[in-house]
């Protein structure tokens, strides 16, 4: 008897399907809400090797839901303390902490190493990312995402160009703040769990044949009343519109700027933002004691060396002002916030505080 | 005709479900929707009639089930 007695004596599922498990490889983008659960199970079920990236660290505000974390996790990073929990639960498979923030510079060499992509990430720039870097990379994706007290489940490229991805459901990308994501909205911890639970079942009866998979289509579920809807998808003729095709075209995407979050703005604009919600906040990159200082406006001064540790500071903001001098060195520090923080309205005041002062 | 709403569409129509009038195709019932509740022209969804996505203006048969499907970001 093994750990995997209880599935494989199962009709239609057998040892067969149990090798299959073992010799396959899953990457889960994002230990969040439905990252937990799916790697709870996917090595419960003994996927032969499970890699986690998460550049984020556990926060207070997400023991609700990412189930996988306690009080002792809180401020360690999210990739490395679920690996560490899964490695200890089990030692018959392998697990791979990848401590970073997903980039399109990382991505290709990142998916490239697993068979099976499993997008549980919580914004709409990653979510095109992954999907264009699937494409490319000929990956299929199980993608599962919330709203609220609904969810939806899909499994996109499972059989290369023949197949829906998420461009021919949403050839036009919402604006990243179209739709609200969980820490905007709230999320009773239940529903990650229950469409984490499904995206892990979809990758197993996926990588199995076990049953029918979604394949194609598009599970809808509401927790409130339990409706659920299914949807066959189909072929967009608009899918290939700003489309990446290769590694050098991912290159050349700002996904932050495809999903409406452009990465400059004037003054009027920034001091707009300012005055007319508490979610902004105005930060000087510029070394302390570089001049002219800034004196009537409220901001912050973080230099652009330090802003990589910068992350509990700007965290609670959801649109983030950086300037400079000129409006280059602010430029590079949105280039460098990006993806920490993919969804964040993060602009370079262009012109820097000489055109504030001297236009 | 029977309309299914999902996630902010849901929210903006006040209900998941409601059976209106027949349209002779999405266009025209989208630019009724868009009409009738303006905050929908912001947003991007997917369509799909009796359970199959639908992409361009598409001729809506009496009595079919029309659903609004808009994107979720959450994890």
């Amino acid at each position: 008897m093994d750990r995997f007695e209880r599935q494989y004596i199962l009709p239609g599922f057998g040892p067969a399907s149990q090798q299959k498990l073992r010799k396959t490889s899953v990457l889960i983008i994002g230990a969040g809400g439905l990252g937990c659960p799916a790697l709870l199970y996917l090595s419960a079920a003994g996927i032969g090797k499970i890699g986690i990236i998460d550049g984020d660290l556990v926060s207070l505000s997400n023991l609700n839901r990412q189930v996988l974390f306690g009080k002792e996790d809180l401020g360690k990073n999210k990739a490395e303390s679920a690996a560490e929990i899964i490695q200890k639960k089990y030692d018959d498979i392998e697990v791979e902490a990848i401590p970073y923030f997903l980039t399109k510079e990382n991505i290709l060499g990142i998916i490239q190493n697993y068979d099976l992509i499993l997008d549980g990430s919580d914004n709409f720039p990653t979510r095109y990312l992954v999907n264009d870097a699937c494409l490319i990379a000929g990956k299929p994706l199980v993608f599962g995402a919330i709203y609220q007290h609904e969810g939806q489940v899909a499994i996109f490229n499972a059989k290369g160009r023949h197949s829906i991805n998420y461009r021919d459901l949403y050839p036009i990308p919402p604006s990243a703040r179209e739709v609200p994501n969980c820490n905007e909205t709230g999320v009773l911890g239940v529903l990650p769990g229950i469409i984490g639970t499904w995206m892990a079942a979809e990758c197993i009866k996926y990588l199995t044949g076990y049953g029918d998979s979604l394949e194609d289509k598009m599970l809808f579920y509401d927790l409130l009343n339990h409706n659920s809807y299914q949807v066959q998808l189909a072929k967009n003729p608009d899918r290939e519109q700003n489309r990446p095709k290769n590694h050098s075209e991912l290159q050349t995407m700002d996904y932050q700027d495809f999903c409406g979050l452009s990465a400059q703005t004037d003054w009027e604009v920034a001091l707009s933002l300012l005055r007319n919600t508490n979610q902004s906040v105005l930060v000087d990159v510029r070394e302390l004691g570089e001049q002219p200082e800034l004196v009537d406006i409220d901001h912050i001064q973080i230099a652009l060396a330090d802003l990589p540790n910068s992350r509990s500071q700007l965290a609670s903001f959801q649109n983030i002002l950086l300037f400079c001098q000129s409006g280059s060195r602010s430029l590079k520090a949105v280039d460098m916030l990006k993806s920490q923080f993919p969804d964040k309205n993060i602009q370079s005041v262009e012109g820097g505080i000489l055109r504030y002062l001297f236009d | 005709m029977k309309l299914l709403a999902f996630g902010k569409i849901a929210e903006i129509i006040g209900k998941q479900e409601i059976e209106i009038e027949n349209f002779p195709n999405t266009d025209i019932l989208v630019g009724y929707l868009q009409q009738q509740y303006p905050a929908l022209k912001d947003l991007k969804f997917s369509i799909a009639i009796d359970k199959k996505q639908v992409n361009g203006n598409v001729s809506i048969t009496t009595g079919a089930e029309v659903a609004l499907l808009p994107p979720f970001s959450g994890g």
